[in-house]
């Protein structure tokens, strides 16, 4: 009961976070330039032209009818039409997302798969060499620009090597190992400064672990160094690091934007990058929006996760 | 959390600057980031070569040892380039964390101080803003009001106010309960006074160690910003678009992509070592650092 | 054959030497009690017999388990002998257990490796444990989490875990510091039972000795890292002779504070009138009607001028939440404050600055109670900004003062805090409190930090205090000791209520409501103790 009604808050929580997102978007992007359609189509517009994209924008109804219309279409699967491309937003959202998505889970596993395990043994092998080394890496790193990162990807194996494509994406239709091979770099590129971050949460989650006085506990039951790190050390210092995993989506998701413009990747955050050049305003929003909208889902689906590893956490809400 | 445990402990500057030259990190991070520092303000004075002055046969020279990094496709020298680079890479992080400290301390200071419901709007407000991807909602405020370089620091201040708000409403907390703040109350000092004589002094060391890695971060968004022509703009250099123009020119001119992007790595480890080195240095309680 | 030597034990981490030529025995069934204060270096002699110390620590010496010789095991045998032959109980059962596996699971993972049987084949020897352990499964499920459980609760469940195998050792390392005086007494009981039930011999870790002389048969006494003293427990206690034991003995027998004759007037230094101070508890749902915790409940007393008044009760009683309402950092929900004939909370900021300036405080934690990064002079010197008119001279004279009256020197208001041990920190706090020349000194747990050694000087300053000066304490602790070393009038808090008050001789010696009888009972008193040793051997 208690944890049902501790999830009941934290939907109740987001859809409210998400609500005033929507506002706060719709305020950036809708009132805060003063007039949209001049910022769609520059300084220099006809007065003629202006108002017809006025008239088609719907600019002349006061601004909160303009905003339910736009968020009771959304609820309905109408983001609006794009003013560059003449087709729907949703349609456009929907033809992108099966790039994104993937370069996104590709990304987040590849991050975790390196990070958990480096982590794992910089904080068992403390101060000893391994340790030392990983954490070198890390903070390599974590200095190291995502962006750049990936031109030195593109130089190594695109251009010196030749074993991977430089950019582009044929389609999945072209078969799933071309689709895949073009995700690679870009995922590789993702992942290296999330890899890095996560590595150094999940090293030093370990080692409070490792000094709390449980773990004396469990040695002094006579379990081994090893059994005592991976049933009671590992499985506690993965609650904080969940929480940085949540965060890390939305770090992925900036991420996104440039990389799939090195890699010249039709996702979604080349569109934005298309949206923001184009003035694209009605995409942009939607798009937007979304995004936000992804984050607070992956932080709800932490939430449930974190409820599940640590069984404090229905008590701590109360308390 | 023991980001919040504060010592009892308290060290002269003369312990501290022992321990800052036994440090190793400290040490290797002061020594990059001055020298970051001293570049960029050299350019003032001097660089090897006029950064605005065109030399089109010059163009696209390998390094030698007239260029010592070569040239870009204007023939403007890209060592010149990379110190007037870090000027702008330093003042826009700069500037950022100095929003970013100067509105979100005081708010996190003040919710902690307080504890009414205005703290809880405050702080709500703040978790609000901070889920949010830093980086996407500085591409958009930087698309609706312009690109340039004065409103990269403000898109990126705005997300370090969350930060800092939050660091100093925890430590303001911890620090609240702590009997010394007591003891100071049953003195007769108010929740202002207290929080400028007793919590303010105690969340120094914390705000420095957050600032360096702000600071850090502020170059690499910048960096990303100025790549995707959003952040500081032509003809003024900075490190991220000295990258993007590179891109197209990596096929012939590799070392474009090369140097600048040394740069970035150079400046945001030095700054990350030097924020480890003084977190060590501060509280040798954290020294496993993150 | 012994069960346990240690002989010529040493052990040193770097440089410093932390044990020095450690000899102890226990035979088989026997308990041992290792008494000392914090830092003599007893915890680690049992962490080095359990091989539970960092790689870095270097010993020497031998410590031979059932003939074994430990130090020259391979750690696979080590893992063998822990928790099967030899276990631990630690004093901290808010953190020994891991809270994020049920106390069932824990119980179960001992067995499970010793013995190599599954979990379901655990599960009815779990059953029996959390019974033995006086957990009865019915109402303690061992799908139950240790946040579930309270301190004393959470010890059981710890030795739960440490009899599972019945092991041949149990070591005890301070299992009741961290509990309650009732709670204590239970605990203690259990674990003699069990360790005769069990055949196992007990090594008892502890600071305090009225608590060893009831529970051991031989005590040994440590002080800077090495044994200075042993016997068995009686002759132990009739013919010490290293001054070191003297002066524990010493420290932990009562002096009984000469009472100063008052008597209630109706002009009260301050008069508590029907005090209420609620919180209220987080919902159970989001349609729950709010619930409130009373904390401090319908509470009414005077202190007369000059008086030493006690505040006794358990943690979590509510006389912590009474102590900063009644120096006005808390307001009450209901009922008033009256100090020097006017209401706390009725006054304006000025003058309510006044009042603070005959009402100052001396807390527990004498590490927690300065700010780090000030001299002493200023900590010492920041209540004199309730005192109008005064000079930078005239601070300087006062905290000069000051600090002579609590004993330190003058000079010392150019140093640091950190620069002081424990002691004289507290005597600091002091110092700060009676700086504006009080009326009234609410001391929080003032010794409770300190070593027995030290707490008896504490106390013999604060009596000094009140006859020079003529201070009123409230004296608040959990600790009926203390209580009785220092005060006239006792107060005797329970669930937020003041269930017993009297003159602080007859509340100890005929005391009235149940409660008090509890914890006066469950004190553990060693004269009484020693007496019954005597009775038994005749």
């Amino acid at each position: 009961m208690i944890t049902f009604i501790f999830f009941l808050r934290r939907i109740a929580f987001s859809s409210v976070t998400l609500f005033v997102a929507s506002i706060v978007i719709f305020a950036i992007i809708q009132i805060l330039p003063g007039d949209p359609a001049q910022l769609i189509l520059g300084m220099n517009a006809q007065a003629d032209t202006l108002a017809a994209l006025r008239e088609q924008m719907g600019l002349n109804a006061p601004f909160y009818s303009r905003y339910f219309e736009w968020v009771l279409g959304i609820m309905v699967g109408d983001f609006g039409t794009s003013y560059t491309y003449s087709v729907p937003v949703s349609e456009l959202i929907l033809e992108r997302l099966w790039i994104s998505l993937p370069l996104a889970v590709m990304a987040l596993s590849l991050s975790t798969l390196i990070a958990i395990p480096a982590g794992v043994i910089a904080a068992s092998r403390h101060n000893k060499w391994p340790d030392v080394s990983i954490m070198g890496f890390t903070q390599l790193g974590i200095a190291i620009p995502n962006f750049w990162f990936a031109m030195l990807l593109v130089l190594v194996f695109a251009i010196k090597l030749q074993w991977m494509p430089a950019g582009g994406f044929a389609g999945w239709d072209a078969g799933i190992g071309a689709g895949i091979l073009s995700l690679t770099l870009p995922a590789i590129a993702l992942a290296l400064p999330q890899a890095s971050i996560l590595a150094r949460i999940m090293r030093s989650a370990l080692l409070d672990v490792l000094a709390e006085d449980y773990m004396r506990t469990a040695r002094a039951k006579g379990l081994t160094e090893r059994m005592t790190l991976w049933r009671h050390g590992v499985r506690n210092a993965f609650i904080p690091v969940l929480t940085i995993l949540g965060l890390q989506f939305s770090f992925l998701i900036a991420g996104t934007i440039i990389i799939e413009n090195i890699f010249y990747l039709p996702g979604l955050g080349r569109l934005i990058f298309q949206a923001i050049a184009q003035r694209d305003l009605i995409v942009l929003q939607g798009l937007v929006l979304l995004l936000v909208a992804a984050v607070i889902f992956i932080n709800l689906l932490v939430d449930a996760a974190y409820a599940m590893v640590d069984p404090r956490i229905k008590r701590a809400y109360h308390e | 959390m023991s980001e919040f445990d504060f010592q009892g402990e308290r060290e002269t500057w003369g312990d501290l600057g022992r321990k800052a030259l036994r440090n190793r990190s400290f040490f290797i991070g002061a020594l990059i980031t001055g020298s970051v520092l001293f570049m960029a303000l050299l350019s003032f004075f001097w660089t090897p070569f006029d950064v605005t002055a065109l030399d089109i046969p010059n163009k696209l020279h390998w390094p030698d040892a007239v260029n010592w990094l070569g040239t870009d496709h204007f023939g403007r020298d890209v060592f010149s380039m990379l110190m007037v680079g870090a000027r702008n890479s330093i003042a826009v992080a700069i500037v950022a964390v100095s929003i970013g400290m100067a509105i979100g301390v005081p708010l996190g200071a003040a919710a902690a101080a307080s504890r009414s419901w205005g703290s809880d709007v405050i702080m709500r407000t703040n978790d609000f803003i901070f889920a949010f991807p830093s980086l996407l909602l500085a591409v958009l405020f930087t698309a609706i009001f312009g690109p340039s370089a004065i409103n990269a620091m403000i898109a990126i201040g705005i997300f370090n106010i969350p930060v800092f708000a939050r660091l100093a409403h925890g430590g303001s907390l911890a620090l609240w309960q702590r009997e010394f703040i007591l003891s100071a109350q049953t003195s007769g000092k108010s929740r202002v006074r207290i929080t400028v004589e007793h919590i303010m002094p105690n969340l120094l060391n914390i705000l420095i160690v957050q600032g360096t890695i702000q600071f850090s971060l502020g170059i690499l968004i910048e960096a990303g910003l100025s790549y995707l022509g959003l952040g500081t703009q032509p003809p003024d250099p900075s490190w991220g678009k000295m990258l993007s123009e590179a891109q197209t020119m990596m096929y012939f001119a590799s070392y474009l992509a090369i140097f600048p992007g040394i740069a970035i790595v150079f400046a945001v480890l030095g700054l990350n070592l030097l924020g480890d080195g003084l977190r060590d240095i501060f509280d040798p309680k954290l020294r496993r650092g993150r | 054959m012994s069960l346990l030597e240690i002989k010529n034990l040493c052990l040193s981490f770097g440089d410093i030497e932390i044990l020095r030529d450690i000899d102890l025995t226990i035979e088989a069934g026997e308990a041992v009690g290792l008494v000392g204060e914090s830092g003599s270096g007893k915890s680690i002699t049992s962490l080095a017999a359990m091989r539970l110390l960092p790689p870095s620590a270097k010993l020497t010496g031998e410590i031979l388990f059932d003939g074994r010789d430990l130090l020259a095991l391979g750690e696979n045998d080590m893992c063998r002998l822990r928790g099967r032959d030899m276990a631990m109980i630690f004093q901290e059962p808010m953190t020994a257990l891991n809270p994020v596996k049920s106390i069932g699971d824990q119980i179960a993972e001992g067995l499970r490796f010793h013995l190599g049987i599954s979990r379901r084949a655990a599960e009815d020897k779990v059953l029996r444990l959390l019974d033995e352990v006086g957990l009865p499964p019915a109402r303690f499920s061992p799908h139950r989490y240790p946040h579930e459980l309270s301190g004393g609760q959470r010890q059981r469940v710890v030795i739960a875990i440490a009899i599972a195998m019945n092991p041949k050792l149990l070591i005890a390392d301070e299992p009741t510091t961290a509990l309650d005086v009732t709670t204590q007494a239970v605990i203690l009981d259990l674990l003699r039972e069990l360790a005769a039930e069990h055949d196992s011999a007990l090594l008892l870790i502890t600071h305090d000795l009225a608590v060893v002389a009831q529970m051991v048969d031989r005590i040994a006494v440590m002080k800077d890292g090495e044994i200075v003293e042993r016997g068995k427990t009686l002759e132990f206690f009739r013919d010490m002779q290293h001054p070191y034991s003297k002066k524990l003995l010493a420290a932990s027998k009562v002096k009984p504070k000469t009472v100063s004759e008052i008597k209630p007037s109706d002009k009260p230094l301050m008069a508590v009138k029907d005090l209420t101070r609620q919180y209220r508890l987080p919902r159970q749902n989001l349609f729950a009607p709010s619930r409130y915790l009373k904390a401090v409940n319908d509470v009414s007393f005077q202190i007369e001028a000059g008086e030493s008044v006690g505040l006794v009760g358990e943690s979590g009683c509510g006389k912590s939440t009474l102590a900063r309402t009644l120096l006005a950092l808390n307001k009450p929900t209901t009922g008033k404050i009256e100090f020097l004939g006017d209401d706390l909370f009725r006054l304006s900021r000025h003058a309510l600055l006044e009042k603070r300036r005959n009402m100052q405080v001396v807390f527990q934690d004498p590490y927690g109670s300065f700010n780090p990064r000030h001299k002493v002079g200023r900590l010492v010197a920041e209540p004199l900004q309730l005192v109008k008119n005064i000079s930078k001279l005239g601070r300087n004279e006062r905290v000069a003062e000051a600090l002579m009256h609590v004993g330190l020197k003058a000079e010392d208001a150019d140093k640091y805090p950190h620069e002081f041990s424990g002691g004289q920190r507290q005597r600091i706090a002091i110092a700060r409190a009676i700086i504006t020349r009080p009326k009234l000194i609410v001391a929080d747990e003032p010794v409770s930090a300190l070593d027995v050694s030290i707490r008896e000087q504490v106390l013999d300053l604060l009596n000094e205090l009140s006859v020079e000066q003529g201070l009123a304490y409230l004296f608040i602790s959990h600790d009926l000791h203390v209580v009785r070393a220092v005060t006239d009038r006792v107060l005797v808090m329970y669930q937020g209520q003041i269930v017993e008050h009297g003159a602080t001789a007859s509340v100890f010696d005929d005391p009235q409501h149940e409660y008090t009888k509890k914890l006066l009972a469950a004190t553990p008193d060693l004269q009484a103790t020693l007496q019954r040793l005597e009775k038994e051997r005749v």
